[in-house]
């Protein structure tokens, strides 16, 4: 079995992907991310609601990136906030230097779950973004494909999404967040509906596509494994209210493979995120039993 | 050959069972299903059992509900001839067999098609405004607090008003006879179209709303391709209501009307004591009214073929 036909396909997104990329400085690399002492407030029935608190984070171009911290933490407000869904209440969010004030197809979103058009084939839905680009119905199906066959799912291009499995349906949602060619790519908890099985294999499968692309990725998780596993950073985040409390390196081999998960080097990262986690929950659960 | 070095991995994942429903809940059940390979595409397979088990399961039940109007008609046919009287009334009322002899002599003649001809002409016209004003306003509505603050009211305060209270003013502010039927046949429809609509509009998924910004979509796409698909199950359910209501409002207005139409057939009918010919047109209207529903339903089944197969429809 050789993997050739899927690595010319490849090859042709990539020319296509360097050839659409626009940058202010000729050479540089796009998907940089800043985020500058950021806030995020919101109002709610019982006064003000501190989401994020402030939040620093240099994202460089091409890295891997897991926000991780126990659920309610302001992970998921954060990533919001660089998508351009949620304005910073203080402090400034950039990519590549310009301001971000709403969502746009530069930053390439893959939500948690169900986030597909239902009444849209598969290839409908990769062909969307192309689409709102401008492209042409031809252009849209081709990019469409190629990005189809990149996940695996060719054979499904007119399928609807409810036919589909959860799992299968992360893989058209990454197509369709990697068919704008995004220099950032913003994933929400993306693998968590998912069995433990399917995940493990996702994960491998978005890791083999990340190294074709090399675009930025922000990954939300509340896995550690998963987090370990994927990224060459973790920011770890704490609880209400929301705060950078750890960015820890991840100097593992790349490519990685699902025998990672018992090495030594694995076990260390695991466990000092352990720590780090442990420490937020119990916290949190002291708050939460003060205020209750 | 390593597994893992292919991208592709279509034959690692088993697909799901088909049947969940209408609801598009994709969970990861995959306890009994067994891998699918990638050739197997499953859209284009049609899930519909062979002829023999639809014999013995669909068939079996439009056989019952044939059955029920049988067993109806043999009992009015009974309760006719016999000259049931008990507190209900069947002296003046003609048997199936009567009614059945004056419909062939009506089939036959020309009159009658015109009555169903006038009748069908209006309902569509009426229909047609209903359904893009209906959409129309809906649509605004749903989308806009405002539209919603200014229409409603005249909807809550409308909407309860019977068509046969309508006739003295269509009667007084419209030109013709005819606008004055279709205006109280259109009312009928517009109602149920406009409130389904604006329910539709309002469930937009918020997670569809976001994932199209994030591709770059403007307003105008978003609305196109996002809230008015995913409104369409509820517009098309009010285009059906509609469709029914628009048939019994018809009968209110063609009361006025001097000529033609099955409204007036029947309403007549009774005036000129011809029994017979008000089942007729009872039914006749019944019919037509069932007819288009079902017309209506089937013609936006391609808006709606997105939607899970299996569920009850």
């Amino acid at each position: 079995m050789t993997d050739a036909p899927v690595n010319d396909n490849r090859l042709a997104v990539l020319d296509h992907s360097r050839s659409r990329a626009k940058s202010g400085k000729p050479g540089a690399e796009r998907g940089r991310i800043s985020v500058r002492d950021v806030d995020i407030v919101f109002d709610t029935v019982s006064g003000p609601h501190v989401a994020v608190q402030s939040a620093n984070l240099t994202v460089r171009p091409g890295e891997f990136v897991c926000l991780l911290g126990p659920s309610g933490c302001g992970k998921s407000t954060l990533m919001n906030s660089i998508a351009g869904f949620v304005p910073p209440t203080r402090g400034d969010v950039t990519i590549d230097g310009e301001a971000v004030t709403e969502p746009g197809p530069d930053r390439g979103m893959v939500f948690q779950q169900h986030s597909l058009f239902p009444w849209k084939t598969v290839k409908e839905n990769v062909a969307f973004g192309p689409l709102m680009a401008g492209a042409g119905q031809n252009e849209a199906n081709g990019v469409a494909r190629t990005f189809l066959s990149l996940v695996g799912l060719a054979a499904f291009e007119n399928a609807y999404p409810n036919t589909l499995s959860g799992g299968m349906q992360q893989r058209v949602g990454i197509a369709r967040a990697l068919a704008n060619y995004p220099s950032v790519l913003l994933m929400d908890e993306p693998f968590g509906a998912l069995d433990a099985q399917t995940r493990i294999m996702m994960q491998e499968n978005l890791l083999d596509i990340w190294r074709e692309f090399r675009n930025t990725v922000v990954f939300v998780t509340h896995d550690i494994d998963e987090a370990v596993f994927l990224s060459d950073r973790i920011v770890v985040m704490s609880a209400s209210p929301g705060r950078i409390i750890a960015d820890i390196d991840v100097k593992l081999p790349r490519p990685r493979e699902q025998a990672l998960l018992t090495s030594p080097d694995f076990m260390t990262l695991k466990r000092q995120c352990l720590d780090l986690i442990r420490k937020e929950t119990l916290n949190a659960f002291q708050q939460q039993n003060k205020a209750g | 050959m390593d597994s893992k070095s292919n991208v592709a991995m279509q034959t690692a994942e088993p697909l799901e069972e088909a049947d969940n429903g209408s609801t598009n809940a994709a969970t990861e059940e995959q306890a009994s299903a067994p891998a699918v390979s990638a050739t197997d595409n499953r859209a284009d397979n049609d899930s519909r059992p062979p002829a023999r088990v639809w014999l013995k399961t669909t068939g079996v039940r439009y056989l019952v509900r044939i059955m029920a109007l049988v067993v109806a008609v043999v009992l009015w046919e009974l309760a006719s001839t016999n000259g049931f009287h008990f507190y209900i009334n069947f002296d003046n009322i003609p048997a199936p067999s009567v009614v059945g002899v004056a419909l062939v002599a009506e089939l036959t003649g020309q009159e009658f098609y015109l009555h169903i001809l006038h009748s069908l002409e209006r309902v569509a016209i009426a229909y047609v405004m209903a359904v893009v004003i209906g959409v129309i306003l809906g649509v605004a509505m749903g989308r806009s607090r405002w539209a919603e603050d200014i229409i409603l009211p005249y909807i809550e305060l409308l909407r309860p008003i019977p068509a046969v209270a309508w006739i003295p003013l269509a009667i007084l502010m419209l030109p013709t006879e005819q606008s004055s039927i279709i205006f109280i046949t259109f009312l009928g429809a517009l109602f149920p179209v406009i409130l389904n609509t604006v329910h539709g509009v309002e469930q937009t998924n918020s997670v569809l709303v976001r994932a199209a910004r994030s591709l770059g979509a403007s307003r105008t796409a978003i609305l196109w391709h996002v809230v008015l698909p995913g409104a369409m199950p509820s517009i098309v359910a009010g285009l059906a209501i509609g469709m029914g209501v628009a048939w019994f409002s018809l009968l209110a207005g063609e009361i006025i009307s001097g000529q033609y139409g099955i409204g007036y057939y029947t309403w007549n009918s009774y005036t000129l004591i011809q029994y017979p010919q008000i089942i007729i047109g009872m039914l006749t209207i019944g019919g037509l009214g069932t007819l288009c529903t079902l017309l209506v339903r089937k013609g936006c089944n391609p808006l709606l073929k997105w939607q899970a197969k299996g569920g009850r429809s």
